[in-house]
């Protein structure tokens, strides 16, 4: 056997640590460098950006925040995002969780944008946390016609009653737009279901980058945008610094996703290179079985 | 009596959310309304039944010594320890009734922070790792139908960075069409759209069937009688 084919062979059995390896070190090495790159905002990412730039100071925008850490690095940037583009907006923030630990996210972007970055902005009447209710499905379906009537305190045990903002809230039917996070089940389907279909609300979101297609053919009659991805949060981020140049000042703060995409940008572009690897020596290698098959037919 | 009861709440109760969902008036809207509250209440109190059950079964495991059964007394501790620092909010600045048990500072806010949170990253970062190899490995053009398909990936792959606009930037406006953010655009909204449309109304009908069977009592399988 030739020594090209030795290599050949080799490659087409790689142990699959190589593979780690090189995908480890494509983002070890895109991190500690802080690769970026420009990002061109897609059409359903566009739509909600333009979504909240056109709704009026004062608006109610509730925010379900339906994911756990397990993807938040993937959705941690977009929900910072939604939330200070709301903040410049002057929008009114309502936030609610139907994932246990969805709570916690809320607490984390209340702690790392809203009391650090817009320190103004009053607790109960700028936004509120209305905290974690178990029931998935069932939590919007009964808010969709009363919500006072499963929420009775705010997630520190506050009275609903005594909160300012949520006056004149009755149901879901009050609020201007629904910007679901969700990573699975219950998230934005359900909240496209239950709430936005039923009650005649505009519902836009993100969700992780594997959850995507699977909400597509609700765009855009049911889902007026749709963000997949860190991508798609890299691109939002690029349109918040194109409307709002004071975002251009803190790379570390306002680019979390756009800084994320080097990573990302660097590990497709190894697995793109190992497909074609695996492609050459596969059809190296068919090519050599076809002939030797041939040559063994010819001697019988 | 076991048996004619449930199955007696099953059908009343899908069979007056369907009717709400028609007929969205006295008395259907009001019994769906409660009826969805009921269901919070029992999702409530499932957490209650879990929480027993993984105890029940890891503690079976441990006192039989089934095979890695040292995981399942880490899993045990664990929920214990979490359960119990977040019952008594344990090392809550603001004391048991001050603040909420996430309050940061606290002993379940240490053990979401500083071990839940970074292991579940970390599982999840994992799986670029796995793709990595399962790409290697499956994505082969052994046949026209995989060729189809390891091209589409392809596209979307590249097309998923800027590396994608890169590569067909230079071409004329003439070609557009050829682009790879263009072709993405056109495999996610197109061919995604429709192949996932056709997949979702098949589902639904398959849902619709099945609820009905549910509702009229042919099929029992969620009482245990298959």
């Amino acid at each position: 056997m030739s020594r090209f084919m030795t290599i050949v062979e080799k490659l087409d059995t790689l142990d699959k640590r190589w593979v780690f390896l090189v995908v480890g070190l494509a983002v070890v090495v895109s991190t500690i460098f802080r690769l970026t790159f420009p990002e061109r905002p897609t059409p359903m990412v566009c739509a909600i950006y333009e979504k909240i730039e056109s709704l009026p100071e004062g608006s109610r925008v509730l925010l379900p925040f339906d994911y756990d850490p397990g993807s938040e690095p993937e959705l941690q940037p977009m929900a910072d995002a939604f939330v200070r583009h709301c903040c410049e907006k002057g929008l009114v923030m309502y936030f609610i969780a139907l994932w246990p630990l969805g709570q916690n996210m809320v607490d984390g972007v209340i702690r790392r944008v809203l009391t650090v970055e817009y320190p103004d902005l009053e607790y109960g009447v700028d936004y509120v946390d209305m905290g974690y209710k178990a029931g998935n499905e069932g939590v919007i379906a009964v808010i969709l016609t009363d919500l006072k009537k499963l929420y009775t305190t705010d997630a520190h045990g506050s009275s609903i009653q005594r909160i300012p903002m949520m006056e004149g809230i009755s149901n879901i039917r009050s609020f201007d737009l629904i910007l679901n996070i969700s990573a699975g089940y219950p998230g934005l389907k359900e909240w496209i279901q239950y709430a936005g279909t039923p009650g005649n609300i505009p519902v836009a979101g993100g969700c992780t980058a594997v959850q995507a297609p699977l909400l597509y053919p609700y765009h855009p009659e049911q889902l007026l945008g749709l963000m997949g991805g860190i991508k798609a949060a890299a691109e939002y981020e690029a349109l918040l610094l194109q409307g709002y140049p004071k975002f251009r000042n803190d790379k570390n703060r306002f680019q979390t996703a756009l800084t994320r995409m080097g990573p990302q940008t660097i590990a497709h572009l190894s697995i793109v290179f190992f497909i074609i690897l695996g492609n050459i020596t596969f059809q190296i290698l068919r090519r050599r079985r076809a002939q030797e098959r041939q040559s063994q037919q010819r001697q019988e | 009596m076991k048996r004619t009861i449930p199955l007696l709440i099953t059908g009343v109760v899908g069979t007056v959310l369907v009717v709400a969902y028609f007929i969205p008036h006295p008395p259907f809207d009001s019994l769906r309304e409660d009826f969805s509250i009921f269901f919070d209440i029992i999702a409530s109190v499932a957490f209650i039944l879990g929480g027993g059950n993984l105890i029940r079964m890891h503690g079976s495991r441990i006192s039989r010594k089934e095979s890695n059964w040292p995981y399942s007394v880490v899993t045990v501790l664990g929920f214990l320890l979490t359960l119990f620092v977040g019952l008594t909010k344990l090392g809550n600045p603001n004391g048991f009734l001050g603040s909420s048990v996430t309050t940061s500072g606290s002993y379940f806010y240490a053990a979401y922070e500083y071990i839940f949170r970074p292991a579940a990253a970390t599982m999840f970062a994992l799986l670029a790792f796995y793709v990595a190899s399962a790409s290697f490995r499956a994505f082969r053009a052994k046949n026209a139908e995989a060729t189809i398909l390891l091209l589409v990936a392809f596209i979307v792959l590249i097309g998923r960075t800027f590396v994608g606009e890169l590569l067909t930037s230079w071409l004329p406006d003439s070609l557009h069409f050829l682009t790879i953010p263009y072709l993405v655009e056109k495999i996610m909204v197109v061919l995604n759209f429709a192949g996932n449309r056709a997949i979702m109304i098949g589902i639904a009908l398959g849902i619709v069937s099945t609820s009905l069977k549910v509702i009229i009592g042919i099929d029992r399988s969620y009482l245990g009688s298959g």
